[in-house]
């Protein structure tokens, strides 16, 4: 494929490698992983396999803590609909606002059926502040559901922390950790975190697998009633070759860590360096001290996402936005308006996300293409003049709200 | 990624007439900066004419906000500001090619530049008629204050007279839940109960005549009368959007309508047609085929 792909944070390629481990797993090795034959028995030792290279990645203490499911929204529907089943006594949640939409729309839902949600504020840099989780943290609280990774900034959340937190005060952890799965290292036995989702997709496997790490006593119940596929925690025949090739996208995530860590991180500090020197009146939002090494979300004032994401993809250049207008809705995205970041620059917050396949000449071929783009439209901004914006451009330009 | 056409993508990738006009002497801004869009129009209109000579654009805001701009000050380069005014968002959509649902905004935004930029020239105050609400029916372009208002105005009970009135919720039906939401609202603010089972008040009356008649007792004649009073009865939500319908022949199940107005050409219009003709089954009982009368056998016709 033609085109410079830096949108690996709504989904990746998937590795020809792991592509050519699932094959037989469509054909010769179709058979059931719960029959009693040969046809089912070679697949369910397949899946055994795939466990293992996940409990592995993770950290998980034992492989049966890994739940199959479709997908990184299942598995956040799964772990916080079953903390809430699990323990009807209880009738409290706590989040943050700036949560994926599988998350927060979900907490929205269950605000209106009765559920009282606590949304953890962020600073300008998307940060937590934990004493304010510690004054809400009670003995009402069902669970605590906080991503790892914000999936807009790459800031990351110290969910080690806060789950040590929840679990002094006896209340359960889930983190939704689908962007922080493989680029990050993990050990989830030495931690207090009862409850993690994961996406393939996000890490070079197909669409459609997901995974819920289930730590071992946590009281459970299950989303998906029916057979006793995945020890009845979900039921449904397992997606046997998506399985196989989320096993073989952990194991090479497992060796690409430290490339993802030095090399990854290097083309991503690299664009954003320049493009912050080429680019006036644009800055990095999130947290860049403490974020994903793939990530950086670069607002680019006084002018709209959408409007740069078409003229980037005209250059072969894919990337994504937070304005309005890329969802349809006629809010920019959730996560710059809590950070308080202008509407003038929110609209314009552009995301790049790197994966292992970019390479550094893709990155300077992406520096010499912006400033351009950016100048562009900025010609035809009402906030803008020559070089620059207007003196104190939204009292200069106030349009009547229409 | 959208829909866009390829009459959008030119006017977005090479914009027409962008930046401020020398010497303008109307300006219009508009738009909502939350909403991502926001537009100053500037024209230069012959004093003694009044015929706008020169128009130009400055937009923040996405594709579609750029390519509608531009559309706009081609539109109306050359009009006299009478003619202008007349402008409709359709015709800046018709102008482009047509646009997705979430988009139709844009061009209303367009006309409101416009009539900002008029008022300005002719020294009135220009003040913008309605709110936008959050999008709840993409078939059809209905936000959420526009559904609660007609809700209120009309004291509208179900999800089906939601569509009647405001088209939301007559396509693909996925917002219903959404629709369902405002309903239950009102209701509240009423300090009354939300019944999603209730049943629609009846548009057409029930006689025990009709009622024992049923679609296939009916007479011709009775049967033509009724799709007229049906037809009828939708004119007013059409009339609304500035369009019309009327009925032009029956013949066996086809019903041959004429679509007037901004419904004529109107990308909506074969989604109209399916509300129409969803409406005449429901009512008839029976299955008929609406059709515009540009396709009715040209013999029949009498043409």
């Amino acid at each position: 494929m033609e085109g410079i792909y830096l949108d690996n944070n709504a989904t990746t390629m998937v590795d020809p490698v792991i592509v050519e481990e699932m094959l037989p797993y469509f054909t010769d090795q179709f058979g059931n992983p719960s029959s009693m034959h040969a046809f089912g028995n070679k697949v369910g030792f397949a899946i055994k396999k795939a466990r293992k290279q996940i409990q592995e990645l993770l950290g998980a203490e034992h492989d049966s803590e890994i739940i199959f499911t479709s997908c990184g929204t299942e598995s956040d529907s799964t772990a916080i609909l079953s903390a809430l089943k699990a323990q009807p006594e209880r009738n409290e949640i706590i989040t943050t606002v700036v949560e994926h939409p599988a998350v927060l729309t979900l907490c929205e839902h269950l605000e209106k059926e009765g559920y009282k949600v606590h949304y953890l504020k962020v600073d300008a840099k998307g940060r937590l502040d934990l004493s304010e989780y510690q004054q809400v943290l009670s003995e009402r609280v069902a669970v605590v559901s906080v991503m790892w990774a914000n999936n807009e900034t790459g800031t990351i959340f110290p969910v080690r922390e806060m789950a040590e937190m929840a679990n002094r005060a006896g209340v359960m952890f889930h983190t939704d950790a689908v962007q922080a799965v493989g680029k990050i290292p993990m050990d989830l036995k030495s931690t207090k975190i009862d409850m993690l989702s994961i996406s393939g997709h996000k890490l070079h496997a197909p669409k459609g697998i997901g995974v819920l790490y289930l730590r071992r006593g946590v009281r459970f119940r299950p989303l998906l009633r029916g057979g006793h596929q995945e020890r009845g925690r979900r039921a449904g025949t397992e997606n046997t070759a998506s399985i196989v090739g989320l096993g073989k996208a952990t194991e090479l995530a497992m060796e690409h860590m430290e490339f993802e860590n030095t090399t990854v991180a290097a083309m991503r500090d690299r664009l954003q360096e320049g493009i912050l020197d080429a680019v006036p009146y644009s800055f990095v939002t999130g947290d860049p001290d403490n974020r994903l090494p793939n990530t950086c979300n670069i607002a680019f004032e006084y002018i709209e996402g959408e409007a740069i994401l078409m003229l980037l993809n005209k250059q072969g250049i894919a990337a994504s936005s937070g304005s309005a207008c890329t969802s349809g809705s006629l809010e920019p995205s959730h996560v710059m308006r809590a950070m308080d970041i202008p509407y003038t620059a929110a609209h314009g917050s552009v995301r790049f996300s790197f994966s292992r396949y970019n390479t550094m000449a893709e990155v300077e071929k992406v520096i010499e293409v912006v400033p351009p783009i950016m100048a562009q439209l900025r010609k035809l901004s009402p906030y803008w003049d020559g070089d620059r914006p207007l003196d104190e451009p939204e009292k200069a330009f106030a349009p009547t709200y229409a | 990624m959208w829909d866009y056409s390829e009459t959008v993508k030119e006017h977005f990738y090479n914009p027409r007439n962008a930046g401020a006009v020398e010497e303008a002497n109307a300006t219009g801004d508009v738009g909502s900066l939350s909403c991502g869009d926001a537009l100053r129009l500037t024209l230069k209109v012959n004093p003694e004419t009044e015929v706008i000579e020169d128009a130009g654009f400055q937009t923040f805001g996405c594709g579609s906000a750029i390519a509608s701009s531009s559309a706009l000050t081609e539109i109306v380069k050359g009009m006299t500001l009478d003619d202008a005014l007349t402008v409709s968002n359709q015709d800046i959509a018709d102008y482009l090619e047509g646009l997705p649902p979430e988009k139709m905004h844009c061009s209303v935004m367009g006309r409101e530049a416009l009539q900002a930029a008029v008022a300005d020239y002719r020294g009135e105050e220009w003040s913008d008629d309605h709110e936008e609400g959050a999008l709840i029916c993409k078939c059809f372009a209905v936000d959420a204050v526009l559904i609660e208002e007609t809700v209120r105005a009309n004291n509208l009970k179900t999800v089906e007279e939601v569509a009647n009135y405001t088209k939301a919720g007559g396509g693909c039906a996925s917002c219903h839940e959404g629709i369902e939401e405002i309903l239950a609202m009102v209701f509240e603010e009423k300090g009354e109960t939300f019944d999603p089972t209730a049943d629609v008040i009846p548009a057409v009356e029930s006689t025990p005549e009709t009622l024992v008649a049923g679609a296939t007792g009916m007479t011709n004649l009775q049967r033509i009368r009724k799709i007229e009073k049906v037809i009828e009865s939708l004119r007013p939500q059409l009339q609304l959007d500035g369009g019309d319908v009327e009925l032009v022949d029956v013949m066996g199940d086809t019903i041959y309508v004429n679509m007037t107005g901004a419904c004529n050409g109107c990308q909506m219009a074969a989604m109209t047609l399916g509300g129409i003709q969803q409406r005449l089954i429901e009512e008839l009982g029976s299955f008929v085929k609406v059709l515009p009368s540009t396709e009715m056998p040209k013999t029949a016709a009498g043409v």
